[in-house]
């Protein structure tokens, strides 16, 4: 159930290029939120708040560690933030990935950018289920390359680089055949990526997260819908999601 | 104690504020926040006579103290919402208010009639002033002879009092008001959002798909207050004041300007709780101000 909490803000760190990392203590969301959920961010000064992704928690010490990339004026105001300073939010938002536990399998996550961070929680409690992980993370550039090492040690890590300045080079789709065999997909990143993976990977079963410029963020303004068919049907990004089935929307 | 009970045609509001329309859809993911019943009333988001998508993606822009949003009138179509909404709403003890939309005076008509078949919608409130679909709403609300031709249509077709909901996006607000006063409207409601644009530097196109939204939020308050308080010295029918509303004090500069209750809008996006809290709020801030009622604000800034 989504709370309106107040956030204390323990850590924040710039750990890539316009690259944020915060970790923040509220223990109703590290109690309750599970990977894939989003939290409701106000920044002081702006209309609407921003929606972030949880990249990790820590049940005992009650953190959530969100990343974020400052790409305008509100996540700009959020990087300015120290610790000791507090935050507004509503959260635990949206569904999140639905984990399979029957089966022993072998999970690849496929990360893009700023949808990178969702996927290491959603990792770190797959192994913890004892599930084999393969991680495919792409970025732009060398500089905004983060995470690498907490992916390695789930397991088996490839970083791709638009521009070929770290790891392989080209889209994370051009890694998959490299990344062998697997039972089940996760992948959170651009539109455009979601497409190429989903259309390659149509026989596999698998779970995207989308991100959407948001109103209200709890499903009451329709700011961020997405259809499911071209008659019409649709779901809502911020309450119905993030998380979909691949074949669920149509991007 | 100070009363903040008002009576207006069709209702009669335990105090004076309502969430606007398209900003709270039917209640249901606000009332996981608050007992609504604490509302004085919940405006509905548009109905339309069939089921409709809206526009593409993205919907919504952040602006200087505002937001431009180009949602596309995106409902369910007026009988699902009578059938599913309605009856959800009328558990709790608040007043409804159901927003009608329509690209055509038949569609208009069509819309404001199925919402005879309930008894548990108190007034309608008019749509003729939604920016962001391509066809209706907008014409009807920019030409006063439009704007009476539609509010008389619905007036015959529905036995609820008429709330005409006006436009911003004109030169002269006075004689849409008493255009549609004339045609019979029980009340207006103002104003609605004033149609913008913002272009996003890193693709150098417009950021909204539509490429037009409509701006609200504390922006557009300024407009609103003028808007109403010009209008108020015109018509005799009560008017229900919204644009950029996010605290008491704001309420009580509607009141002031010559509205008799307000909408808030898009300030339950930052704030969920932002209208009990303002409900919460309002006794004091009037008497801080020598009110000891709601009754007595209205109109009093006024010269």
């Amino acid at each position: 159930m989504i709370k309106k909490e107040t956030m204390l803000i323990k850590f924040v760190e710039q750990i890539a290029l316009d690259t944020i990392e915060m970790v923040v203590e509220n223990a109703y969301i590290s109690k309750t939120a599970i990977p894939g959920q989003f939290l409701h961010v106000a920044v002081d000064g702006q209309t609407l708040r921003r929606p972030i992704s949880i990249a990790d928690i820590n049940r005992e010490k009650e953190t959530i560690t969100l990343l974020f990339k400052i790409v305008g004026s509100g996540t700009a105001k959020l990087a300015t933030l120290k610790p000791g300073m507090s935050m507004d939010v509503l959260g635990p938002s949206g569904n999140g990935f639905q984990i399979v536990d029957k089966e022993p399998s072998t999970i690849l996550l496929i990360g893009g950018g700023i949808g990178v961070p969702p996927l290491y929680y959603l990792g770190k409690t797959l192994a913890e289920k004892n599930k084999e992980i393969i991680s495919i993370l792409g970025f732009q550039t060398e500089k905004s390359v983060f995470y690498e090492e907490k992916f390695s040690s789930l397991g088996r890590t490839y970083i791709v680089t638009n521009d070929g300045s770290y790891g392989e080079t080209g889209f994370v789709t051009d890694v998959i055949e490299k990344a062998g065999q697997f039972d089940r997909y996760y992948s959170c990143g651009p539109v455009p990526m979601l497409k190429a993976i989903t259309a390659k990977l149509v026989d596999k079963p698998g779970m995207i997260s989308l991100e959407e410029r948001m109103g209200c963020g709890v499903g009451a303004c329709m700011a961020c819908v997405i259809p499911t068919d071209s008659n019409g049907g649709y779901k809502k990004i911020c309450s119905d999601g993030p998380v979909f089935h691949a074949q669920e929307v149509s991007l | 104690m100070t009363n903040l009970a008002i009576n207006l045609p069709g209702l009669e509001l335990k105090n004076p504020i309502m969430p606007a329309s398209g900003c709270f859809a039917f209640g249901r993911e606000y009332s996981e926040f608050y007992d609504l019943s604490k509302l004085g009333a919940v405006i509905m988001k548009a109905a339309t006579g069939t089921e409709r998508f809206g526009n593409p993606t993205p919907r919504v822009a952040e602006t200087a103290s505002g937001m431009l949003n180009a949602i596309g009138l995106q409902n369910p179509g007026v009988e699902k919402i009578i059938e599913k909404e309605v009856p959800f709403l009328g558990q709790y003890d608040t007043s409804i208010i159901a927003n009608v939309a329509g690209s055509t005076l038949e569609e208009y008509e069509k819309v404001a009639a199925a919402f005879n078949q309930t008894d548990q919608v108190h007034a309608l409130e008019l749509n003729i002033s939604c920016p962001n679909v391509k066809e209706g709403g907008i014409q009807f609300g920019t030409d006063p002879s439009m704007a009476a031709k539609v509010t008389e249509t619905v007036k015959n077709a529905s036995q609820l009092p008429v709330y005409v909901k006006l436009s911003p996006n004109v030169t002269n607000i006075v004689e849409m008001a008493k255009a549609v006063e004339l045609a019979g409207a029980d009340g207006l409601s103002m104003i609605n959002t004033i149609t913008g644009m913002q272009i996003h530097l890193p693709t150098k196109k417009p950021l909204i798909a539509n490429k037009t939204g409509g701006l609200s939020g504390p922006a557009i308050k300024p407009v609103a207050i003028r808007m109403i308080y010009e209008v108020k010295q015109h018509v005799s029918i009560p008017i229900i004041g919204m644009g950029g509303i996010s605290n008491a004090e704001d309420v009580l500069e509607f009141l002031l300007a010559g509205a008799s209750a307000v909408a808030v809008g898009t300030a339950n996006f930052s704030n969920p709780f932002v209208c009990p809290e303002i409900i919460d709020a309002l006794p004091e801030t009037l008497n801080r101000y020598g009110f000891d009622s709601v009754e007595d604000a209205i109109g009093k800034g006024i010269m």
